[in-house]
């Protein structure tokens, strides 16, 4: 029921989207074939961290004191560059999967592209305004699971309007409230899997332009996983382009059609997923 | 991927960008479009700055009730310490000395928890910065106008202080309501600059409670600043510029607001002008400050 509702709030941005892609469709629907509109554009994307503290020389305080005072660049200041020169275009109605080996620079691509973190150089274009699946961040432990519903609806940039509308199948579609008045304590008292199941509801209750899931899949327990895949189904269904980060091979095969294989930072691979799936097993020896 | 050979092969990214009206992923935009932006985030802004207030408190037994014991706690320990044991109370008896550093205590605190919080409001919430789009502006903003819901607590306190020492409600308290207002935006603009600042560098939070601590000493918080000057010998320029700092200026024109038969001889002259100009330039400056790096926030 939860999922009905949810879906039919949907139908508003649906209607906008379809416009903006005719409006941009003008030089595309001339060429022969499927229209092909560029969603995300990534230029040559270098990315750096830069990260205060990490042990570099001498790491007491006298010797922090003398770089100071000889002004040799900022003390302990270490640079990791995260991302290497990354390029592709992805169009409309792709979904996306990112693979690689833990800290090869899928997370922080991400985050690039929805412009959240600054590129060191190069550019990355969008089509309005890409976001990344998750308000964990936004929420406080200390307040109720109701108020942390509509604080993180309004951290996401939903009305008012919007978060009254949508609080009940919030609420429903989380199940928090399937064992008691749960929702009206603070969200301290709640176990790590209704934490979780909170947070993903929360976030899975606005609609995307361009979607971007960073393994947020296996949250939760077997029948609320069930029906965060069947809700994030319906995000894809109306967002224009998905991306989905995720280590389950299994996930990736399920829900997308073109693969990028990143590794140190590097684009490695780039193609259909069957291809680059197999060539990444290989590779990892699985 | 296989796809059917169109016009668009060939074309640069950038052009290829360009042809499909994509524009450039976090990009500052301009300043009358970020100020429409945080306009469309005010809901944002107020909910997280009351969620802040009531998280504060909410392990604590008393809960809420913090609100108000605090600020009254700290107005004891500085009656101890100034009022009894030093005795920098400059002439004034109990039931105008209270009232005065009470509410010194109180505007005073309002600017430095400002400041504060400012400092770390980006720094602090990297997390939410890295996860969400809004303004960054809001986080700023956010926290000056939660410590401003402090202080309206801490009103309640002061208002049953000045009623007990007989300084009763007169036309006078109306002025409460804009001294209040411009120091809100004073304070507001500096949490903006702070918050540049403390992003670029973390350490300014080490720093700053030893450059607010000087601040309020310099201002007068539990001492007519006038009398003090005065005992010290202090030139007249030095203390033209501590009476027209801001602390002072606020701070003296919620006294003269206040307390009743408060000399205005106290206020130093053209204390509205003052009061104004530093809400105009710290306020509107700060905010231009913030804005112009809006796109390096976020950056480790």
């Amino acid at each position: 029921m939860a999922e009905q509702t949810l879906d039919k709030t949907a139908k508003a941005d649906k209607a906008a989207k379809a416009e903006k892609a005719d409006k941009a469709g003008g030089a595309a629907q001339a060429a022969p074939g499927q229209a092909r509109v560029p969603t995300v554009i990534a230029d040559d994307v270098h990315i750096v961290y830069r990260v205060n503290g990490g042990p570099k020389g001498r790491g007491s305080a006298t010797a922090a004191l003398s770089r100071i005072l000889r002004r040799k660049g900022s003390p302990g200041m270490r640079e990791v560059h995260a991302v290497r020169g990354v390029t592709f275009v992805a169009y409309r109605g792709e979904s996306i999967g990112l693979i690689g080996s833990n800290g090869s620079g899928k997370s922080t691509l991400l985050k690039a592209v929805a412009g959240l973190l600054p590129t060191e150089r190069g550019k990355v274009y969008t089509d309005g305004q890409p976001s990344l699946l998750g308000v964990n961040a936004a929420l406080m432990n200390d307040l109720t699971g109701e108020r942390n519903v509509i604080l993180g609806g309004l951290a996401m940039g939903m009305s008012r309007e919007q978060i009254r509308e949508r609080y009940q199948d919030i609420v429903d579609f989380s199940g928090i409230n399937e064992k008691g008045d749960f929702i009206t304590l603070p969200m301290r008292t709640y176990s790590s899997g209704m934490a979780a199941r909170l947070r993903f509801s929360i976030a899975a209750a606005k609609d995307h332009d361009v979607l971007m899931i960073d393994e947020a899949l296996a949250t939760g327990d077997r029948k609320f996983q069930k029906r965060s895949e069947a809700r994030i189904r319906e995000l894809r269904k109306d967002a224009g382009t998905v991306f989905l980060v995720s280590h389950n091979n299994k996930s990736i095969r399920d829900t997308c059609d073109r693969v990028l294989w990143l590794e140190k930072g590097e684009l490695l691979m780039d193609g259909p997923t069957d291809e680059v799936i197999k060539a990444y097993e290989k590779e990892t020896g699985k | 991927m296989s796809a059917p050979p169109s016009a668009d092969d060939g074309l640069s990214p950038a052009e290829l960008a360009r042809k499909y009206g994509l524009s450039v992923s976090g990009a500052r935009v301009g300043l009358g479009e970020y100020i429409r932006q945080m306009w469309g985030r005010r809901h944002f802004i107020l909910a997280f700055s009351q969620a802040k207030l009531t998280a504060q408190y909410s392990q604590a037994k008393l809960g809420q009730l913090w609100q108000v014991v605090t600020p009254l706690l700290n107005a004891a320990v500085y009656f101890f310490i100034f009022g009894l044991l030093l005795g920098g109370r400059g002439g004034m008896e109990n039931d105008m000395y209270i009232p005065f550093l009470v509410t010194g205590v109180f505007v005073f605190t309002f600017s430095q928890a400002s400041a504060m919080a400012g400092v770390r409001a980006i720094s602090g919430n990297l997390g939410l910065v890295r996860a969400l789009h809004f303004p960054r502006a809001s986080l700023p903003i956010s926290f000056a106008l939660q410590q401003l819901q402090q202080l309206l607590f801490s009103m309640i306190v002061l208002v049953i202080v000045l009623l007990g020492f007989g300084h009763f409600p007169d036309f006078a308290w109306v002025l409460v309501i804009p001294a209040l207002a411009l120091q809100f935006v004073f304070n507001t603009g500096l949490a903006l600059i702070l918050a540049r600042m403390g992003a670029k560098t973390p350490d300014l939070a080490q720093l700053l409670p030893f450059l607010l601590r000087t601040w309020m000493y310099a201002s007068g918080v539990m001492y007519p600043l006038e009398h003090m000057l005065k005992k010290a010998g202090a030139h007249t320029w030095v203390s033209d510029v501590l009476l027209a700092n801001p602390a002072a200026v606020y701070m003296d024109l919620m006294r003269y607001a206040l307390i009743n038969d408060y000399p205005s001889s106290n206020l130093p002259p053209h204390v509205w002008a003052l009061a104004l100009g530093w809400a105009v330039l710290i306020g509107a400056g700060g905010f231009v400050y913030f804005w112009k790096a809006e796109e390096q926030y976020g950056r480790g």
